[in-house]
């Protein structure tokens, strides 16, 4: 008996050692990536956010390479989805064969460019640059020349409003008649100072921050400069648009709704504003939002104040983690080519990136009923092709627009002046670089 | 006495060796309690311990995430975040969003917890309810809170307006979100520190009473002199776990944001608390050293403010006791 029992106290101690040593030297081992040979079986991950529409075309692509099993993981919300993005990353870890970086987030992502598969080096020569827009294909660039994205949907920038309201107010509302109104942001805010006045103080657009972004988007650099330092204080453009926006919130014209908030959804029923910068996903957000209920009232015209600019939009990477590189980029330049686009864009909306697929016949006769009608294929088209170049964007650009801009804009939106308000950005960008 | 004294010595020196078996039965008695009790230490250490100890060893560096040689720097980062402006409003934003929370909830805990206690028909089914809150969803309970607390459709201004009273915007103002905020805490834990607190209460020998009953003390003065003493302790515990909940505070001011997804805590961080504050530094600055840094500030507030806790309770429910 006693035996037996000494036995046991040895085995189960033996037992906890092994599980406290497997516990501590749980990191995987660093296995070659090397291409599968014909005929094997390949898993591979596509880690997307929100909705990228690739639920058909993955099932498609297996159809068509029977070798190759995708297990897709979605999330909801982008900023979660690059916070631990970023995270495994880091872990050196966890990340999926092909994973989906957002426009926003992609300075952050090229800052650690040496983690990413150049894509000219492993993709299909098929992938080339002639595919896309050339500013959508140059940001995916890092500094030392290496292509580390696949450019998926781009986010054209077109005005949305509201067009009972501009009726009512005594202003233009037929979509030839309003572009006048959008030529530039001066006009822009001198209209929205007439709605203001002529609707007895009803709000002209959603909230500061939305235009903000717009404008800022627009330079030529945002607020890195091209050394990477912080340049927001030295660019005259931020500063220009900063005065413009804030001039317009203290003359009403913002509904003073955080983007994306309940609030603002429900801004969207009420009418609480009558303009919004819609880059082409925004269509169906104001759908849902707004709700069948106000079919027919939204309207969209091909004009944006200081001509075009591009928001939003996302790349396909392959980190070099992944252990199926070869393979990850051949899905990745199969999900952005131009077929596959226009598939993505008839299921969810979002707008193609490529030359081709912005001469498709499918997409430039795509109309919208919601919005009156509108030839929205051919619309967001042409507001693509105003996009002149892709903008710098320095590592914390994104950061800073998220965490520094809107919420100074916002705190402005609640009462603060404009002064302490810019004051606040600087110095939140200053933290957010140093 | 020395022969005796000799002999003893002499025959431990001639005792034979002890055979195998006996040394193992001697580890079994000197080792075993020890490898017993082992799985909670080994399992204490690996996710208490070691992390608590690796978070001070990360703070001396400046480290950012994904970094392959963080800098040593030292004291560095406590030293920033004394002189952190961002810092010390979230420590005053956690401080008041704990006082607005935890004094009200064990109070009314208390006085729940009191009038369940008393002759209540269906009484399972009244203790039932006041625990519902606390089964339900966090995050669900913060996006509710949040949209009631709207500032311009929310259901809160749209109840004050019909009264007749100015509406608040809950998220711009500084006081207005602690309270909104300390109302979503209380709303959830009021109800489960009240069923602690009431069977505690049950625990009360019943002679006690009586005997004040007959020395003519009414129900406010049993309540006081009666009651309260004996729950000493329970309060002490339910006092020290909603110190340490109100001090950890996060999702509820998370969700509280208008900008989804935001840890800003408000457009001017009016209601950033220092988890809050101590996630954006490590998840969305990446940067793990200040955030560790923060953790340790952290664990020493929690710590001293139970202690305080504890003396004040001591104070408060023992006077005459003893």
């Amino acid at each position: 008996m006693r035996t037996i029992r000494n036995g046991l106290v040895l085995a189960l101690g033996i037992a906890l050692t092994a599980v406290t040593a497997t516990a501590c030297g749980g990191d995987g081992k660093q296995e070659t990536p090397a291409a599968a040979g014909p005929g094997e079986q390949v898993d591979l991950t596509l880690a997307t956010f929100t909705e990228f529409g690739y639920e058909p075309l993955v099932e498609e692509y297996q159809k068509l390479h029977p070798n190759i099993k995708i297990s897709h993981r979605k999330t909801g919300q982008g900023g979660p989805y690059h916070q631990d993005l970023i995270t495994k990353l880091a872990a050196g870890s966890g990340l999926a064969d092909v994973t989906a970086v957002e426009e926003g987030h992609l300075s952050d992502v090229l800052d650690k460019g040496s983690k990413f598969n150049d894509l000219t080096k492993i993709g299909p020569a098929t992938a080339s640059a002639q595919r896309w827009l050339p500013w959508k294909y140059d940001a995916a660039k890092t500094k030392d020349g290496k292509v580390i994205g696949y450019g998926t949907d781009i986010g054209p920038l077109a005005m949305c409003y509201r067009k009972d309201l501009l009726a009512a107010a005594g202003l233009p509302s037929d979509p030839e008649a309003v572009k006048p109104l959008f030529a530039t942001w001066d006009s822009y805010f001198q209209a929205g100072t007439d709605y203001v006045s002529k609707s007895g103080g009803k709000a002209w657009f959603d909230s500061a921050a939305q235009n903000f972004n717009s404008m800022v988007n627009q330079l030529p650099s945002g607020y890195i400069g091209t050394d990477d330092k912080l340049a927001l204080e030295s660019n005259q453009g931020i500063k220009d648009a900063w005065t413009k926006v804030t001039d317009a919130v203290a003359k009403g014209q913002s509904a003073k709704l955080t983007a994306f908030s309940n609030e603002w959804n429900s801004g969207f029923k009420q009418g609480a504003f009558a303009t919004k910068v819609c880059p082409s996903w925004m269509l169906g957000v104001i759908k849902e939002q707004a709700g069948q209920e106000n079919a027919g009232k939204w309207a969209i015209t091909a004009a944006f104040p200081g001509g075009g600019g591009n928001w939003g939009g996302s790349y396909l990477t392959v980190p070099t983690q992944s252990k199926h590189p070869k393979e990850a980029a051949e899905l990745a330049a199969w999900l952005t080519a131009p077929e596959q686009q226009i598939k993505a864009f008839q299921a969810k909306g979002n707008f193609p990136s490529q030359v081709q697929a912005l001469t498709d016949p499918s997409l430039l006769s795509q109309t919208d009923a919601y919005f009156g009608g509108a030839k929205i294929g051919e619309l967001f088209a042409e507001q693509a092709k105003k996009v002149q170049h892709a903008q710098y964007k320095g590592p914390g650009d994104g950061q800073i627009q998220e965490n520094a801009s809107s919420p100074a804009l916002q705190a402005v939106e609640q009462g603060k002046a404009a002064a302490d308000g810019w004051q606040q950005l600087v110095d939140a960008a200053k933290k957010i670089t140093r | 006495m020395t022969v005796i004294d000799n002999a003893v010595r002499a025959g431990e020196r001639v005792s034979p060796r002890l055979t195998f078996r006996q040394r193992l039965s001697r580890w079994d008695v000197k080792v075993s309690p020890y490898l017993y009790i082992a799985p909670f230490f080994i399992l204490f250490g690996l996710v208490g311990l070691f992390p608590l100890l690796y978070t001070a060893y990360v703070s001396l560096f400046k480290w950012e995430a994904g970094d392959d040689h963080p800098d040593f720097i030292g004291i560095d980062n406590y030293k920033e975040l004394f002189a952190d402006g961002q810092f010390w409003n979230a420590v005053g934003n956690t401080v008041s969003i704990f006082l607005l929370s935890s004094i009200p909830q064990i109070i009314i805990a208390v006085l729940l917890a009191a009038l369940l206690g008393g002759r209540l028909r269906g009484a399972t089914g009244w203790r039932i309810g006041i625990l519902l809150p606390y089964a339900a969803g966090l995050v669900a309970i913060g996006i509710i809170f949040a949209n009631l607390f709207g500032p311009k459709y929310g259901l809160v201004n749209g109840l004050l307006q019909t009264t007749g009273l100015d509406p608040v915007d809950w998220q711009a103002s500084r006081f207005g979100s602690h309270v909104a905020i300390a109302i979503m805490v209380n709303w959830r834990w009021t109800g489960y520190n009240a069923l602690i607190v009431l069977a505690a209460m049950q625990a009360i020998p019943r002679e006690l009473h009586e005997a004040a009953l007959i020395d003519g003390a009414g129900t406010w003065r049993r309540f006081t002199s009666v009651t309260l003493p004996l729950l000493k302790p329970t309060l002490i515990f339910v006092i020290i776990t909603s110190t340490i909940g109100g001090l950890q505070i996060f999702t509820e001011p998370k969700l509280f944001d208008a900008m989804p997804g935001s840890n800003n805590g408000g457009s001017t961080n009016q209601f950033q608390t220092v988890t809050l504050y101590l996630y954006q530094s490590a998840f969305e600055n990446y940067d793990l050293g200040y955030a560790s840094a923060i953790a340790w500030v952290l664990f020493v507030l929690i710590v001293l403010i139970a202690l305080g806790n504890f003396f004040l309770t001591g104070r408060i429910a023992g006077v005459k006791r003893k």
